[in-house]
């Protein structure tokens, strides 16, 4: 026990609860819809409220100073606050009641903001009858509320991070040096992410393989990281310094630590599949590294397209391999880690605009998508860096780029993917770089150059580089059969004209989707995903990398669409989250568990195989309940068909009289 | 059915999914009709039929249980467990005479406060035409 709760004030709960109820105006947004002045007459009226005001901010200072002198001075036990959400100042208040020595469980909130006076602006009558009856639930709630104990769990130092992208190696790289142990899980055979991909950055130029290289072998190296790659994250069960993570690692069939890299195995391997990493421009033989500097520096053996992995079909590449590194004998593996903390880096999936019909994306050889074109531009990309049409490898004139492929349309995605507009203007860039007297035309629906020094690149990509920003949607698209060139018609809106151009090569600024994952990881740990598809953080602005479930955080594009700046900033953010629970070494869990009322229970069973957490047992015909294994949901006592489980802090009599009070009008 | 009859709605949130989508709805300003008297619950596997059948012999027009999305639950399944119950709920209202629309179970999601809003407004105009609860009157003096 901590000595907190130690400390607080055993008050006499079977006395008559002394409620006091504070109002909140927060400023006009709830005391602009209704009278608050009308609620408060009205809920100093009702039994047992001893107190009940008024203030403009009650989450303020003066505000929480105003409950503390009443609880002191009235000898309140019970303490109502009546303003926004739980999910917002529930801690806030708590840790009031604290201070005063009352247990923080003696209080409950009155959402009248989000569920209330900001969705009914336009009836404020209904509002304030309903503020009314929201006051008395809560009230009907706050008599029956019980002093709860909190339950204290060790923090240990390790942390677990999914998704090897920049974000992921940034959390990693920070947690690290802190000296927490980190566990950084990667999916495909190298970390890097989408960063690697990319040949340079907006707006500084920045090559990206030069900045994120460093970064990635400095994250391979450090003694304080484990590197698993080629894995997913299968199962997670437990809680915050208490995670129990299934890790599946697929079969490399290139041993790490022998394979020198030599490359002598891709020579003779007879299978070509796309190159994933050239966003299919070239091919790559089944056994493979990414890219040259992946990380670790070792081949991979892709077993869905190896001829066999057995002499009997092939194994060229084994009887090459003078380190004898390859090896066939190799199954799926399971490794099993405790954890405190987990960071989610799952990053994003280019939008995939093989749908978008006016395009004719994969129909026309010559409509690329925009990582494509970076992987032409890249040096080491499928044509060295020289643009070519991919339908007759000749150099083209005049290249145009649609924006907003996937993004601000309400049949695909309504979101804006935040990178598209930087990236066009700086592809274009390049490309008058590399040749001056190319075309680049750009059409738009707005600019958005929003971030630090982007307006002042996208006017000089205008001015200095000659580029020609058109705002108007492409119309239609159509190739001539013989000469593979694309007619574009569009509309200027700025000149209220129709625009017809003729382009080499249609470059399709696709947007930012969830990735692939992202399901599959929200099933595995229980966080929510927004209506966009993306990770829901705790509170959009003030708790933008945590997610609801504590000691789980969010950052990057798993969490929306992002830029590299923006994904290493939350990516730090989310490393000092995890940072800040776990240097206490200890952290304190909702006593929301539920207990057997021994007298009443029959034995009969019945919640044993519901509870989802498998936390009961029966033991000598009584239910028993694992503390440490109960979350609280509560499904086990609404089956109990004696009653006698217990919901802790949402027990039938305080559920039932709030209903009773909802309905006794 | 006298002509201002206001449905009276008491709904159980669970803390994840549908208190959150109700939160958002809020944040977005989205507007819905104030008729709807919402109740907290960690889960929506918390809701013992026993607290619907309360609610509607107390006199509420309509009981809304909302929870997350299947494969999306807090607690794994929890949401399935009230799925199964509130369906023999459902049959048992209608064996007693009563309309078992008045009793509606919704996935939505924390990202979901469009879908909240719109469920509110769809379940309070569903009420609105099946009019007042019949067992209202007799039941508040048991």
């Amino acid at each position: 026990m901590s000595t907190l709760e130690n400390s607080w004030r055993r008050s006499d709960l079977k006395s008559e609860p002394k409620v006091g109820v504070y109002i909140c105006h927060c400023g006009t947004n709830i005391a602009g819809v209704i009278d608050v002045e009308a609620l408060r007459a009205y809920t100093e009226g009702l039994p047992n409220v001893a107190v009940a005001k008024t203030y403009t901010y009650m989450c303020s200072e003066p505000g929480q100073q105003l409950i503390k002198k009443d609880i002191r001075e009235k000898k309140l036990n019970r303490i109502i606050v009546a303003a926004c959400t739980p999910s917002l100042h529930e801690p806030t208040f708590r840790k009031v009641l604290e201070e005063e020595s009352l247990s923080p469980y003696l209080f409950e909130m009155a959402n009248i903001r989000e569920q209330n006076t900001w969705v009914h602006i336009q009836t404020p009558k209904e509002a304030l009858e309903l503020a009314k009856d929201q006051v008395r639930i809560a009230l009907a709630r706050a008599e029956k509320l019980e002093e709860l104990h909190p339950k204290e769990v060790k923090i240990g130092r390790n942390a677990l991070i999914i998704g090897g992208g920049i974000a992921g190696i940034s959390a990693a790289l920070d947690l690290a040096n802190a000296g927490f142990n980190v566990h950084l899980i990667e999916k495909s055979p190298t970390i890097g992410g989408r960063m690697a991909q990319l040949d340079k950055t907006f707006p500084t130029m920045d090559c990206s393989s030069c900045i994120l290289t460093p970064k990635m072998v400095e994250a391979g190296r450090h003694p304080n990281i484990k590197l698993i790659t080629y894995a997913e994250v299968k199962d997670v069960k437990g809680y915050i310094g208490n995670f129990k993570v299934k890790v599946l690692k697929k079969p490399r069939y290139v041993d790490e630590k022998k394979c020198t890299g030599c490359d002598e195995c891709t020579k003779v391997c007879p299978v070509e599949v796309p190159d994933e990493f050239n966003a299919g421009l070239s091919w790559r033989k089944a056994i493979y590294i990414p890219f040259p500097q992946a990380v670790p520096p070792a081949y991979v053996l892709d077993d869905k397209n190896c001829l066999g992995l057995t002499p009997l079909a092939c194994a060229k590449c084994k009887e090459v391999c003078e380190p004898e590194a390859i090896s066939y004998d190799q199954y799926p593996t399971e490794i099993n880690l405790d954890v405190d903390t987990i960071i989610v880096a799952s990053g994003y999936e280019p939008y995939n605009p093989v749908f978008d019909e006016e395009y004719n994306y994969g129909v026309y050889k010559n409509v690329l998508t925009a990582l494509e074109m970076e992987r032409m531009l890249n040096a080491a990309g499928p044509t060295s860096g020289r643009i070519v049409r991919p339908s007759d490898l000749k150099q083209p004139k005049r290249i145009v780029y649609v924006q907003c492929v996937g993004s601000r349309n309400e049949r695909r995605n309504v979101y804006c993917s935040r990178i598209c507009c930087m990236y066009a203007a700086k592809q274009a860039r390049q490309l008058k770089e590399k040749h001056p007297d190319m075309e680049v035309y750009v059409f738009y629906i707005d600019v958005r150059a929003f971030g630090k020094g982007f307006e002042e690149f996208y006017e000089k990509t205008c001015r200095e580089y000659g580029v020609q920003f058109i705002r108007g949607r492409i119309a239609e698209i159509n190739e001539d059969p013989e000469t593979k060139n694309l007619a574009v018609k569009a509309e200027d809106t700025l000149l209220g004209r129709p625009v017809e151009l003729e382009a080499d090569i249609v470059v399709l600024s696709v947007g930012i989707t969830p990735s692939q994952d992202t399901k599959a990881i929200q099933n595995v740990l229980k966080i929510p995903v927004g209506a966009d598809g993306f990770f829901l953080e705790a509170h959009p602005k003030l708790r933008p990398v945590d997610t609801t479930v504590d000691g789980i955080f969010v950052c990057g594009t798993s969490a929306g669409p992002k830029d590299i700046p923006d994904t290493v900033s939350q990516a730090r953010a989310a490393a000092s989250g995890a940072t800040a629970l776990m240097a206490t070494g200890r952290y304190l869990i909702q006593p929301y568990f539920a207990t057997v009322d021994e007298p009443l229970c029959g034995g009969c069973g019945i919640c044993v195989p519901l509870c989802p957490f498998n936390a009961i047992t029966l033991e000598e015909r009584l239910a028993k309940i694992n503390e440490a294994l109960c979350k609280g949901c509560g499904v086990c006592a609404a089956a109990c068909p004696a009653t006698a489980i217990k919901a802790n802090h949402f027990t039938n009599e305080q559920i039932i009289s709030q209903i009773e009070s909802a309905l006794s009008r | 059915m006298p002509e201002t009859f206001e449905p009276y709605v008491v709904g159980f949130l669970c803390n994840w999914c549908g208190y959150a989508g109700a939160d958002l709805a809020g944040t977005s300003r989205i507007q819905y009709p104030p008729n709807l008297r919402a109740i907290r619950l960690m889960c929506s596997g918390r809701v013992d039929p026993t607290f619907i059948l309360t609610a509607l012999k107390r006199g509420a027009d309509g009981v809304l249980v909302v929870g997350c999305h299947p494969g999306d639950c807090h607690y794994i399944n929890g949401n399935l467990r009230t799925e199964r119950r509130i369906v023999f709920l459902k049959k048992m209202l209608s064996d007693l005479g009563l309309d078992y629309r008045r009793v509606r179970l919704e996935w939505i999601s924390a990202g979901e406060g469009e879908k909240f809003a719109t469920v509110v407004k769809e379940f309070v105009e569903e009420i609105r035409e099946l009019g007042p609860n019949p067992i209202e009157g007799n039941a508040n003096e048991t």
